[in-house]
């Protein structure tokens, strides 16, 4: 085991499948001579040159959609997407074709293409860049979802869609790329569509994911000093979504607060409630409590911002509302 | 469009009686087989949205027909032409015109959404100009590979007023892909006349915005077509460049089966009827005596056939059945489509 970086073991995870396949390449603006806006793909470009690592014009819809076409004719390509908020260009490509063409044509056609892009708030960027859009892509039947929280799902998890045979939209935060935790070393990989209980407790579940898991583990902490054991059940995957592992944590701790960065109205909180209420109903003590961003366009002002996303004490003092405990 | 009668004598004197004939069995192959379709729609065999291309068959015959096996295709929704032209099997096109498991796509696709990975028809889509972005990644496969194929993407003129297809030249010209850009200007976006809608109407002026070559076609003249295009895949092939040629057709029927018509005057479909393709060339083959009236007549017995075929075939074929076709390929491998 070795300490890295989120970003860090994205990039070994590209690097390694790189090396390891020859229809692997990567495609996206400013990830080549530029090293990524993110330095996800650092040191690629200069490593494997621009016929596998190729830099791309603003044009995020025909980027997506030449990544389907060349997924088509037997490639496996790796997009990256600037931020989540622009692949609302890409959205045509990614939902109506993407998504679509095994199905439509029959089962005549596979489409193992990968789009990352980070998505999540924080860091004062403004509305146009701080949004948590992953529940879009997650409804849409065709795509695989995934939202790895640690440095070893993200490496596992991103080494799992590239080899997968479907689409897969592997969505990072930004917040999570400076994140450091153990890795494996060698070769492995994570399988794609399981939830991980990141912290086994028995009074309540906290469901989230993505950068949430991180804020819901310190929650964690902060209940245990109060003699409340909380279980953290980090989703990973949002598409398809592990309703077992939900199910079995549910049923174990009697109480449920379900977190999400972005929005909760029709989010990844409604679908884990409406699945918590369909799966474990008779076990539940309470209703359980939600956590979502203000539903705001995200303002610039820091102090506005911060307002706008979850906090360990809002999982903190929502734990204790489903237990029936007076909030500290 | 001026026509230059001797250099169109000489055009079409530079290919092979064979060439020439199978030129006019698959132009009059297309027109019957979307008769028949047409028929099959109002007896309620076809559903959903239908759109013939009946008057266009110079233009995809003649482009279709200057591809290689190997070479990728990519369509629109008014493609069952152009499937046909790329090898596919006519009655695997009519079973999905009739939802059928037999169909090209099983069923699941209907008119809009034929494919044949095998052919590399890479299939039919809604989607205005969507699939232009995917053309230029086959074309960045096959560079990415160091083969020889060529892309041919297919689309319309109102396409052309659409960010995909500006992107997909701009992406195309900057990493120098062999793709053929193939407008089919049939002079109108459903309802819409390109003068309405483009600020441009020479539709092959606007790949000079992105330093690509680019030709305007008789699009009713499947040589004029058929030459341009083959000279446009060579030059693709080999100097691994895109090219731009524009078509100008015109589909005689509506948009699709609900178009009433209304936005143009019937003098000027029985305008462009005159001048049709099919006809047109009949009459250049007699002249040039590279075939006879008796020629024709077989075309058409055997054409008759073949779409005879086809309807059996598609009547003959099982509808899919929910239970065991429903969820199926939503994915590749064991991924649950859903728990509900």
């Amino acid at each position: 085991m070795g300490q890295m970086t989120y970003r860090e073991a994205l990039n070994q995870a590209l690097r390694e499948e790189l090396l390891r396949d020859e229809t692997v390449m990567l495609m996206g603006e400013d990830i080549g001579l530029f090293d990524g806006s993110f330095k996800v793909t650092q040191g690629l470009y200069k490593e494997f040159g621009e016929r596998r690592v190729r830099d791309t014009p603003i044009s995020e819809d025909t980027i997506v959609g030449a990544a389907v076409g060349a997924a088509l004719a037997g490639l496996r390509p790796v997009v990256e997407i600037m931020t989540i908020n622009f692949s609302l260009l890409a959205t045509d490509q990614v939902v109506n074709h993407a998504a679509k063409i095994r199905y439509m044509f029959g089962g005549h056609a596979t489409v193992p293409m990968v789009v990352r892009m980070p998505g999540g708030g924080g860091h004062q960027l403004g509305a146009q860049h701080s949004q948590s859009l992953e529940v879009w892509y997650a409804t849409i039947p065709g795509l695989i979802v995934v939202a790895p929280a640690t440095p070893a799902d993200a490496k596992g998890m991103l080494k799992a869609s590239i080899r997968d045979d479907n689409p897969v939209i592997f969505i990072e935060n930004e917040g999570l790329y400076n994140t450091k935790g153990e890795v494996p070393e060698g070769e492995y990989l994570t399988p794609l569509g399981r939830a991980d209980v990141k912290r086994a407790g028995s009074d309540v579940s906290i469901v989230a994911h993505s950068r949430m898991v991180l804020l819901a583990l310190e929650a964690a902490g902060v209940l245990a000093k109060e003699g409340i054991e909380a279980e953290v059940v980090d989703l990973r995957s949002l598409r398809p979504l592990d309703v077992e592992t939900i199910r079995a944590s549910v049923e174990k701790t009697s109480h449920a607060v379900v977190v999400e960065e972005g929005w909760g109205s029709y989010g990844i909180t409604a679908e884990t409630a409406a699945t918590i209420y369909e799966t474990a109903f008779d076990f539940l003590d309470a209703p359980l409590v939600r956590i979502a961003g203000v539903e705001v366009p995200m303002p610039y002002n820091h102090n506005m911002e911060q307002a706008c996303i979850p906090t360990v004490e809002q999982i903190v003092a929502g734990a204790k509302k489903t237990l029936r405990k007076a909030a500290a | 469009m001026a026509i230059d009668t001797q250099a169109r004598d000489k055009a079409l004197a530079s290919h092979s009686q064979d060439e020439l004939r199978g030129l006019h069995h698959l132009m009059l192959l297309n027109r019957r087989f979307e008769e028949k379709v047409g028929e099959m729609y109002t007896r309620a065999k076809v559903g959903g949205f239908l759109h013939l291309n009946i008057g266009e068959e110079a233009t995809f015959v003649g482009a279709i027909k200057a591809l290689q096996p190997g070479d990728y295709l990519f369509s629109t929704y008014r493609e069952h032409g152009h499937a046909i032209s790329h090898g596919v099997d006519p009655r695997r096109v009519m079973a999905e015109l009739f939802g059928r498991v037999d169909g090209t796509s099983r069923g699941r696709g209907g008119s809009m959404h034929l494919f044949d990975g095998e052919k590399r028809f890479m299939g039919g889509y809604a989607i205005v100009a969507g699939s232009i972005a995917l053309a230029v990644g086959t074309a960045l496969a096959s560079v990415y590979r160091e083969t020889n194929e060529v892309t041919m993407s297919f689309f319309g003129d109102g396409a052309t007023n659409n960010g995909t297809f500006h992107e997909s030249l701009n992406l195309a010209k900057v990493w120098k892909l062999p793709l053929v850009f193939l407008c089919v200007n049939n002079q109108y976006g459903m309802g819409s006349a390109v003068e309405r809608v483009s600020a441009v109407t020479e539709m092959y002026r606007k790949a000079a915005a992105y330093d690509i070559p680019a030709e305007r076609v008789d699009g009713m003249d499947v040589i004029a077509v058929l030459d341009a295009s083959r000279a446009a895949a060579a030059r693709a092939r080999e100097e691994k460049t895109p090219y731009f040629i524009e078509a100008v057709t015109y589909r005689y029927r509506g948009h699709s089966m609900a178009d009433p018509g209304t936005y143009r005057s019937k003098e000027e479909v029985e305008e462009w009827r005159r001048r049709d393709a099919i006809e047109g060339f009949r009459h250049r083959l007699l002249e040039a005596g590279m075939a006879t009236e008796q020629d024709f007549e077989a075309d058409e017995a055997d054409v008759a056939r073949v779409v005879l075929e086809a309807v059996d075939f598609a009547d003959a074929s099982p509808e899919p059945d929910p239970a065991v076709e429903l969820r199926k390929d939503v994915y590749v491998g064991d991924v649950p489509v859903s728990w509900r």
